[in-house]
């Protein structure tokens, strides 16, 4: 841990070429009664291969600075660039999990909107899309469920779809805005763990954006802490791999501390 | 990760599923006011007001089996299609350019609010003048009276979609053209299909309408014309055979056409309830 005036979040492992940088971005939306800054003068880098995690209490901009990588937002200030080019529009280098159950295509099945998803984002023909949707959603266990429509799905495998579809079309950064928030505590405890396992097998690299610390150290590799409104830099975690599984002393050790550094009162931003 | 097993199915008793449909309860209602009808029309007993059910309907088959009824219900449907398709086309050309750029944004607003709540047969007189009497401008009353309305819908069916759909279709590179085609239409389909619906029932009010009003061209008149000679010659059966035309055309485009696309879209991808 280090909390330094100014952070950072530079990369601890300096090999790994620096696949995302977002320099002194600041994040701010017009509303009726004028501006509101919802992210300030945020920078850190992200290597490949790894998974970054933001951390922080609800409202401090997490979501906002995942659309601005996404490219579904523009900066007020600074600049996000993904191998040295700056971001413009969204693309599929990009995917993106969202939090809401309803960014799955309702019009198409569950083997359809992978597919599909295959088709426009990769151009890859009918063919090679099925095959690589069917063999994805075999992986995240609904090879029972491809001809279902998404509303006859539960929140989790709608999730697990959104999932799947992501994956498939090989972004070089995963995006995923708490996609599992919405679940019942033991879908997400299960679905975390069957995450981290396709990120491992993939070497995927990712930002994750979470509220609670225990999924924080579970998915990542390094987490950096947000102060609530406006977001800043508060502080960033290494997490060793040996600190990853639940219940081992490291773990507890490492949920107390960012805990103690990150929110003033205890409870808050536990889920 | 682990599969998640395929769920069990069991199918309903058949009775259940003969119940759960509508068409028995739609079909006892339809019974009940056809013998209201009769009964009022014996005891009013005044044929040239009201005939009886009986009479309408032999006057409805005389007129079916004349041929009369078919060529005019034919050509009234005619260009009932042709100024439903020609107003469904614009309205989405409008509409694409709306979703697309603030300037049609404005401009389709600034029109839907001006022309919607003008009533097509008031465009009428305009339109004999234009282009005189004939076709030209039934079709024309029939555009106007359509593409407003569904413009409309179409519109406030875009504006709805969630912001979640619109992210993630532009995850995937999508704009223009094809991203209104492939994501806001689609996800749009309730609110255009009842724009449709509504279009439709517009467009074949103002038909009627307006070939009542200038029931000119005798050999080319529409069942409107049907209607209106029927009355000048005190036929009042074979008035209301003509209006039950109306009506039966119009239930059968609803019940069968529309009906099956709400089944086969909306209703299977969940976006309305069943
Ligand atoms: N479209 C918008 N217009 C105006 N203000 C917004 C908009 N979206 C977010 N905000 C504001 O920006 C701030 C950050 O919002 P954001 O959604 O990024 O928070 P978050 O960290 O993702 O919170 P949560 O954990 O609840 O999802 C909030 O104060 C919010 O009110
Ligand atoms: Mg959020």
């Amino acid at each position: 841990m280090n909390v330094a005036p100014r952070l950072t979040g530079l990369a601890g492992d300096k090999a790994s070429p620096t696949l995302l940088e977002l320099d002194r971005v600041s994040i701010s939306y017009p509303t009726s009664d004028g501006i509101l800054t919802a992210v300030e003068d945020v920078s850190f880098r992200i290597s490949a291969g790894e998974r970054l995690v933001l951390l922080g209490p609800s409202g401090c901009g997490k979501s906002t600075l995942l659309r601005a990588v996404g490219g579904f937002l523009k900066p007020s200030a600074g600049e996000v660039r993904m191998n040295g080019r700056r971001i413009g529009a969204p693309g599929p280098d990009r995917m993106t999990v969202f939090q809401e159950f309803d960014q799955l295509l309702p019009w198409r099945t569950v083997l359809g909107n992978v597919r599909y998803a295959l088709e426009r984002g990769r151009a890859l023909s009918r063919r090679d899309a099925e095959q690589i949707a069917r063999r994805w959603l075999e992986r995240v266990g609904l090879k029972n469920f491809v001809d279902a429509f998404p509303h006859t799905l539960s929140g989790g495998m709608k999730q697990r779809v959104a999932i799947a579809r992501a994956f498939a079309l090989e972004p070089a950064l995963l995006l995923m805005d708490e996609p599992f928030a919405a679940l019942d505590a033991l879908t997400r405890r299960q679905m975390q763990d069957e995450l981290l396992r396709l990120c491992e097998e993939t070497g995927n690299t990712a930002l994750f954006v979470t509220h609670g610390i225990d999924e924080a150290i579970r998915v990542g590799t390094r987490i950096l802490a947000l102060t609530p409104h406006p977001g800043r830099l508060a502080a960033t975690f290494d997490v060793p791999p040996e600190t990853r599984a639940r219940g081992t002393a490291g773990f507890g050790e490492l949920e107390r501390r960012i805990q103690e550094t990150v929110f003033s009162a205890p409870e808050i931003g536990h889920v | 990760m682990s599969d998640i097993g395929a769920p069990k199915l069991v199918r309903a008793p058949a009775l259940r599923r003969a119940l759960a449909g509508t068409p028995w309860r739609r079909f006892i209602i339809l019974a009940g006011f056809a013998l209201v009808w009769e009964l009022y029309a014996r005891w009013l007993d005044n044929g040239l007001l009201l005939p009886t059910l009986g009479a309408t309907l032999s006057a409805l088959w005389s007129a079916i089996l004349s041929g009369e009824l078919p060529n005019r219900a034919l050509t009234s449907l005619r260009v009932l299609i042709t100024g439903y398709a020609l107003g469904v086309v614009i309205a989405a050309v409008l509409t694409t350019f709306a979703a697309l750029s603030r300037w049609g944004n404005e401009a389709l607003g600034l029109l839907t609010s001006m022309f919607n709540p003008l009533p097509a047969i008031a465009l009428l007189p305009i339109a004999l003048l234009w282009f005189g009497v004939g076709t030209p401008s039934l079709i024309f009353v029939i555009v106007h009276s359509v593409l407003w309305p569904v413009a409309l819908a179409c519109y406030g069916g875009f504006l709805a979609v969630p912001p979640t759909l619109r992210m993630a279709g532009r995850n995937l590179g999508l704009s223009g053209g094809r991203f209104v085609a492939e994501i806001l239409v689609p996800a749009a389909f309730p609110q255009i299909l009842s724009g449709l619906r509504m279009g439709w029932a517009f467009a074949w009010r103002t038909l009627i309408a307006a070939e009542l009003v200038f029931g000119v061209s005798a050999r080319s008149g529409g069942i409107g014309w049907f209607i209106y000679t029927n009355r000048a010659q005190l036929e009042t059966a074979s008035v209301f055979a003509g209006l039950l035309t109306v009506i039966l055309i119009g239930l059968l485009v609803e019940g069968v056409i529309f009906r099956t696309l709400t089944r086969i879209t909306v209703q299977r991808w969940g976006q309305v309830q069943t």
